[in-house]
């Protein structure tokens, strides 16, 4: 690939290349910050408030198992004869209650860790004072001459705080000022710093029209002035969304989580009958059988723990809040949990071909001359006729030229050389020299310029022309005078690593499209060479807006990026609708998701972060209720030993005593949510793969592995408690 | 396991599949109304009843009507049965001149046929009239079978269909299901048990004279009265139609229901048939044949291994026998192992193979008695009850609630696979979850609950035949049997009285329409949504992949459910078998 160090690329907007897994991407930041352990702590406490557990119905049904056996060990150390010996309560006791401070703590932390980035976002969104063009004036004024008068300006400014700006107010910003809301360019051109919001030190350019108007409140502008209509209220503002996105005060349950909460409280109900139950059961086995009692209340509300799914239910939230944090740290910012589950499901995606599956613009890649021109003589004109040329597919011309034949730049003026800019009337550009007329471009603006020049077109360049437009690339005729030089190749560029990507998208079942406004000729040139599935060409948006209904109506998830103002519509239409941050504001708002670093591949990035959420929740619901096999080898015979010894033929992994046996298998059943805390918040591991392998895989570490991991687990704990003297 | 065994139960599956296959065909024509030889034969009559019951038969119902429909037809069914039963003195065909039956049996007999459970409180000949028996339980026999069939076709028709508001039509789902499969079925059947001896007719008892006579109460007994009765076209629909209600009290096992290792062998096959042929109907209808095939497979693994257990804890036997040297060694001229209970002419194998296969399906008719088979030997039959009657299960019955396990082993398997999960192309949702869950909670909770409290009450525990763990056992099989519709007994329990017949009356209610109604309403939820197209992204419903998780998300849910239960009933009665 030929995007050397040296690329003539746009230097302010960093070109990107193929980002690699999320993980990558995302900022490191230690799992277990200590301030954030620290308040998670106060928090989980803080959390035991039956109003907010009650959201949660599994952790709910532990606290009041854990206050129901409270109870019980009172009453017991009370009346002297309780359901069971005091100090086996107690610690039955205790071993609940962190049950459900862990689960507790769990959430807490994954909220900590948005809080820790809600507060970055917040030192940016300080107040800060404005100068607004007095309000009066907005309407009626004619903003350009007057504001950009200094002398005018002071008169027709206030100076008001940030916060009291409403939507259409229009303020002045200049350098070093932060701006103080989020809004739209209307005049001036600066570069701005939106390393608060983004992380990206590189500052960016915006300037009124086209798709860099927007601003975002709480960055700096670092060179010139801009003047900025504002766009949103108070509290509306993009890093107010933010901030409570990260925070997750607007965390609303996504659809697949209320359908794994029912889930999760049917099982809940099913353990529930299973266990309170066993009291009637045990009571007529005692009667019946002569000896023994009914199983005590404590062991009951123990195995009842352990069986319904603590382990998800705990974590539940957690894996929620977490999924929006790994988001966030790839530097995109969802609007709603939905939108991150929806992107696990997308299936095909729309991705522009510009800056998402080839390098920004066109670069040149080869020189082929006319018949008797050298290749050096027609690089040395095309150098020459670029020089002065700023377009990047000019700068490439020279660059290329600079490599292929070491022709270093020359001084325009030196040479006396005039140059003569594009237009749209003559579709070409050049230089003039003292009696040299260096013109490139467009095939039939050159067959022009040289028929008037009083030469021919060469039939063979003719051909050449023919062959590079079949291969997808564009061809510059150069001609110097009425002499025809020959043809500059101009390429589409595609990034580097892209095919891979897309190969791997397609061994998850997704789809891709490319979308580009070049004819379907070279859009399907450019389309074979990046591997994408299918392409529109010539693409308008009521064309990918179609596209976008076709697909959905035909039952696809749609996903697609957008930046400018006309992909509005159709970033409405798709499910998951990434707009990058440095387009417009209709796209951001038409979006469901903002990427603050404005790279369209990070899509593939997103789809993944998607599917990883849902793959740990079913991870997790899948070992924790496998883990109840091992818990009731644990608890059953413990439990009614005393009415039918024969029982403890099930007590296979051999516990010293039901007193330990019972422990061992709660202090298990809590300490589980512990372990796969972190779990929860990295995610578990995503490979891509087609759905048969990632379930077999799935199956077999968290179903088999859920099943088998607790006996040895139950029976450390076990040996543990009788070496510390329980018995 | 003995080689005779081996050989007896694949005669019995190559049998039973190669049979369903071409009825699942053809009923999978006759649904889709393109049964076109049948057609020409019945449709007049067909059309008849439609003009009759005044009914559009190209009627469309959405799922509260098709549900409702199904809700009113069993209630007023019932209430005919019951009424029957409460007036049956006065009415014809009686010739012993039996009484009224009492009200709790009629309710509880009422429900029981309604509802395609069969279980029996009372015993037949003694009870009830030749009228009864035709027109309240004969004809709840078929109806309540072709019920079964109407919700499953209608779920099916939920998930082939495509942003549809409507199931179908109720009325003529039931009148196809009778009308086109199972009237034909069963009289090609009962003419088969006919010829085996089976007896078909209407006059009263036979008198025999005793060969020796005995005393009983103080007198001498020299002769033994037969009940007779129409007994062969009942019993074709009883296996037919997974009811299992038997003629006369001792069911299958009795000479004249089940005379012959022949007659066996066609009411074997004939109680899986329907359930098993449905399987291939459900893959014709949502036109992928491997779909049905995947959902057939999980049932035979979970049905194979489980027969295997009791054929072989039977043919074991009893452990303190042995210890006191009766030789129950299985060879050429004895079956061995654990005969208490079993009838001489079927023998362990044909016994265990039936007690699995009427507790899979949720038919309920016996050749022995479970209540003799051992612990473990009478566990399986019992946790196949339990599963909630999807091993094959009742005829529609059984595969919509195998479909709705599906529905919950995809929504797992979607998570771990990164997508939201799909069944046949149809999204599940919070919704169907909500009422997959019902489905399977409900019937679970009638068997706990109602276990838990003839437990506590002394109408409870008061009729049960043995102590200890084996008593619980008793009223754990009743609960369970009634709540998911099997219908068998357990035995040793006299559950005829007014806490029994009430108490497993509403738990059959609940395991029926409680079940019909969420089933309906997920079928009526997947009609209106979209088909999500095939990827790679999607999970393959049909490979051996899928088969293992279903298997091992129903055996999961039903082992975590029951474990505790089952502990202490047969699991502790067998750890004290061997530790005597």
């Amino acid at each position: 690939m030929s995007h050397s160090d040296d690329s003539p690329m746009d230097n302010v907007i960093p070109e990107h290349e193929v980002p690699d897994r999320s993980r990558d991407l995302e900022r490191h930041r230690p799992l277990f910050d200590r301030r954030i352990v620290r308040s998670a702590i106060v928090d989980a406490f803080k959390k035991l408030h039956p109003r907010r557990m009650v959201k949660n119905p599994v952790m709910f049904v532990v606290e009041i198992g854990s206050a129901f056996t409270t109870l019980l060990f009172f009453h017991a150390v009370v009346t002297g004869r309780g359901d069971a010996h005091p100090a086996f309560i107690f610690a039955v006791t205790v071993s609940l209650w962190f049950t459900v401070l862990f689960a507790n703590f769990a959430e807490a932390m994954a909220e900590g860790r948005g809080k820790a980035q809600a507060d970055t976002l917040r030192k940016a969104r300080q107040d800060v004072i404005a100068r607004r063009l007095r309000r009066g004036l907005a309407h009626n004024i004619s903003l350009g001459p007057s504001l950009l008068d200094p002398e005018c300006r002071d008169a027709e400014l206030e100076e008001v705080v940030s916060s009291s700006l409403r939507e259409d107010d229009i303020v002045y910003v200049a350098a070093g000022e932060l701006i103080p809301a989020d809004g739209e360019v209307l005049e001036g051109i600066a570069s701005v710093d939106e390393s608060a919001i983004t992380g990206e030190s590189a500052p960016v350019i915006r300037e009124s029209g086209g798709d860099r108007s927007a601003v975002t409140g709480g960055t700096r502008v670092l060179s010139d002035w801009l003047i900025v209509r504002v766009t949103t209220n108070p509290g509306e503002t993009f890093l107010d969304r933010m901030i409570a996105m990260v925070e997750g005060a607007k965390r609303k349950k996504t659809p697949n989580e209320i359908a794994l909460d029912i889930l999760l409280a049917a099982l809940t109900s099913v353990f529930l009958l299973a266990t309170v139950t066993l009291f009637p059961f045990s009571k007529f086995a005692a009667t019946a059988s002569g000896h023994g009692t009914a199983v005590p209340l404590t062991i009951l509300v123990a195995l009842l723990v352990c069986l319904i799914p603590t382990t998800i239910g705990g974590l539940l939230s957690a894996i929620g809040i977490a999924g929006m944090d790994r988001m966030i740290r790839a530097n995109v910012v969802a609007t709603s949990g939905r939108a991150v589950e929806a992107a696990g499901d997308v299936d095909v995606l729309l991705l522009d071909k510009t800056g998402t599956i080839t390098l920004g613009n066109r670069q040149a890649t080869a020189f082929l001359p006319a018949r008797g021109v050298r290749e050096s003589e027609l690089a040395d004109a095309a150098q020459l006729s670029s020089l002065a040329d700023e377009t990047p597919e000019g700068r490439s011309i020279v660059v290329l030229a600079k490599n292929r034949h070491g022709l270093r730049g020359r001084d325009m003026e030196s040479l006396g050389a005039v140059f003569v800019p594009f237009t749209a009337q003559t579709r070409m550009s050049g230089v003039d020299l003292p009696g040299r007329k260096v013109r490139k471009g467009a095939t039939d603006a050159i067959v022009r310029f040289v028929t008037e020049s009083g030469g021919t077109f060469p039939v063979e360049v003719k051909a050449t022309v023919e062959d590079v437009a079949k291969q997808g690339a564009t061809p510059l005729v150069v001609a110097d005078g009425r002499r025809v030089l020959g043809v500059v190749q101009l390429k589409d560029i595609v990034k580097g690593g892209i095919m891979e990507r897309f190969a791997e998208m397609r061994r998850i079942g997704i789809k891709t499209v490319m979308i580009t406004g070049d004819n379907p000729l070279t859009a399907a040139a450019i389309a074979a060479e990046a591997g994408v599935d299918d392409f529109l060409a010539e693409a308008t948006p009521e064309a990918k807006l179609s596209m976008i209904r076709d697909y959905q109506q035909k039952g696809h998830l749609v996903a697609m990026t957008g930046d400018g103002t006309n992909d509005a519509p159709a970033l409405a239409q798709a499910d998951v609708a990434v707009a990058m941050n440095s387009g417009t504001q209709a796209a951001k708002e038409a979006g469901n998701m903002v990427d603050l670093d404005s790279n369209p591949t990070k899509l593939l990035s997103i789809v993944e972060i998607g599917k990883q959420m849902l793959m740990t929740r079913g991870a997790l619901t899948t070992f924790s209720i496998a883990n109840d096999i091992a818990k009731y080898f644990a608890i059953i015979p413990a439990a009614f030993v005393a009415t039918y010894p024969e029982l403890g033929a099930l007590n296979i992994m051999g516990l010293h005593s039901p007193t330990t046996a019972v422990l061992s298998a709660v202090i298990f059943n809590a300490f589980i949510i512990i372990g796969l805390i972190p779990l929860a918040l990295r995610g578990i591991r995503y490979r891509p793969a087609p759905a048969p392998a990632l379930l077999r895989r799935n199956i077999l570490v968290y179903g088999l592995g859920g099943v088998l991991l607790p006996f040895p687990c139950i029976k450390v704990i076990d040996l543990a408690l009788t070496t510390l003297g329980v018995s | 396991m003995t080689a005779n065994a081996v050989v007896q139960f694949l005669v019995f599956l190559v049998l039973l599949i190669g049979l369903a296959l071409p009825l699942g065909a053809y009923m999978a024509r006759v649904y889709n109304g393109e049964a076109r030889m049948a057609q020409r034969l019945l449709s007049p009559i067909e059309h008849l009843f439609y003009r009759i019951a005044c009914i559009r038969s190209d009627e469309e119902m959405p799922w509260t009507k098709y549900a409702a429909n199904v809700v009113v037809f069993n209630v007023l069914g019932a209430f005919v049965v019951y009424l029957l039963q409460r007036t049956q003195a006065a009415l014809p065909l009686n010739p012993a001149h039996l009484p009224n039956v009492p009200p709790e049996v009629s309710f509880n007999t009422a429900v029981s046929f309604a509802t395609n459970t069969n279980w029996q409180t009372y015993s037949g000949e003694t009870t009830m009239s030749y009228f009864t028996q035709m027109l309240g339980l004969g004809v709840q026999n078929f109806v309540s079978a072709a019920t079964g069939m109407a919700v499953l076709i209608a779920f099916v028709r939920g998930l082939v269909r495509r942003r549809a508001e409507s199931l179908g039509s109720f009325w003529v789902d039931l009148t196809r299901s009778t009308l086109y499969i199972l009237l034909p079925l069963s009289f090609a059947l009962a003419i088969l048990l006919v010829s085996q001896g089976v007896v078909q007719t209407f006059s009263g008892s036979a008198t025999a004279e005793r060969l020796s006579p005995t005393m009983s109460n103080g007198h001498g007994v020299i002769e033994q009265v037969l009940a007779l009765g129409p007994a062969a076209s009942q019993i074709a629909i009883k296996q037919l139609g997974t009811n299992g209600g038997g003629f006369f009290n001792a069911n299958s096992a009795h000479p004249f229901e089940n005379p012959t290792p022949i007659s066996n062998l066609l009411q074997l096959i004939s109680i899986l048939l329907i359930p098993t042929a449905l399987c291939f109907t459900f893959g014709s209808m949502v036109r992928d044949r491997r779909e049905g095939r995947a959902i057939l497979s999980a049932m035979l693994v979970v049905f194979i291994p489980l027969l295997v257990a009791t054929t072989v804890f039977e043919q074991r036997g009893n452990p303190i026998l042995r210890g006191a040297g009766v030789d129950d060694v299985a060879s050429a001229i004895s079956s061995g192992g654990n005969m208490e209970g079993k009838e001489v002419r079927f023998g362990i194998t044909s016994s265990a193979l039936w007690a699995v296969a009427t507790t899979a399906a949720s038919n309920g008719s016996v050749n022995a008695m479970h209540d003799s088979f051992t612990p473990l030997g009478g566990l399986v039959p019992m946790w196949l009850i339990q599963l909630g009657e999807i091993i094959f299960g009742g005829v529609g019955s059984g595969l919509y609630g195998m479909l709705i396990y599906a529905i919950i082993a995809v929504f797992i398997a979607g998570l771990m696979v990164g997508r939201t999960p799909e069944y046949l192309g149809k999204k599940i949702e919070a919704y169907e979850i909500k009422m997959a869950s019902l489905v399977i909670l409900l019937p679970a909770a009638a068997v706990l609950i109602g276990t838990a409290v003839a437990c506590l009450v002394p109408a409870g525990s008061a009729p049960i035949g043995n102590p200890g763990s084996h008593g619980f056992s008793e009223i754990l099989y009743a609960f369970s049997s009634g709540a998911n519709n099997n219908g068998s007994a357990f035995g040793g329990l006299t559950a005829s009285g007014t806490f029994y017949a009430t108490a497993i009356g509403l738990c059959m209610w609940i395991g029926r329409y409680w079940v019909i109604v969420p089933v309906l309403a997920i079928a009526g939820s997947l009609a209106r949504k979209k088909v999500v197209p095939v990827g790679a992204g999607t999970f393959p419903t049909h490979t051996p992949l899928f088969v293992g998780l279903l298997v091992g998300t129903i055996a999961l849910v039903g082992a975590l459910t029951f474990i505790p239960a089952l502990a202490l009933g047969p699991i502790v009665e067998h750890l004290q078998l061997l530790a005597r």
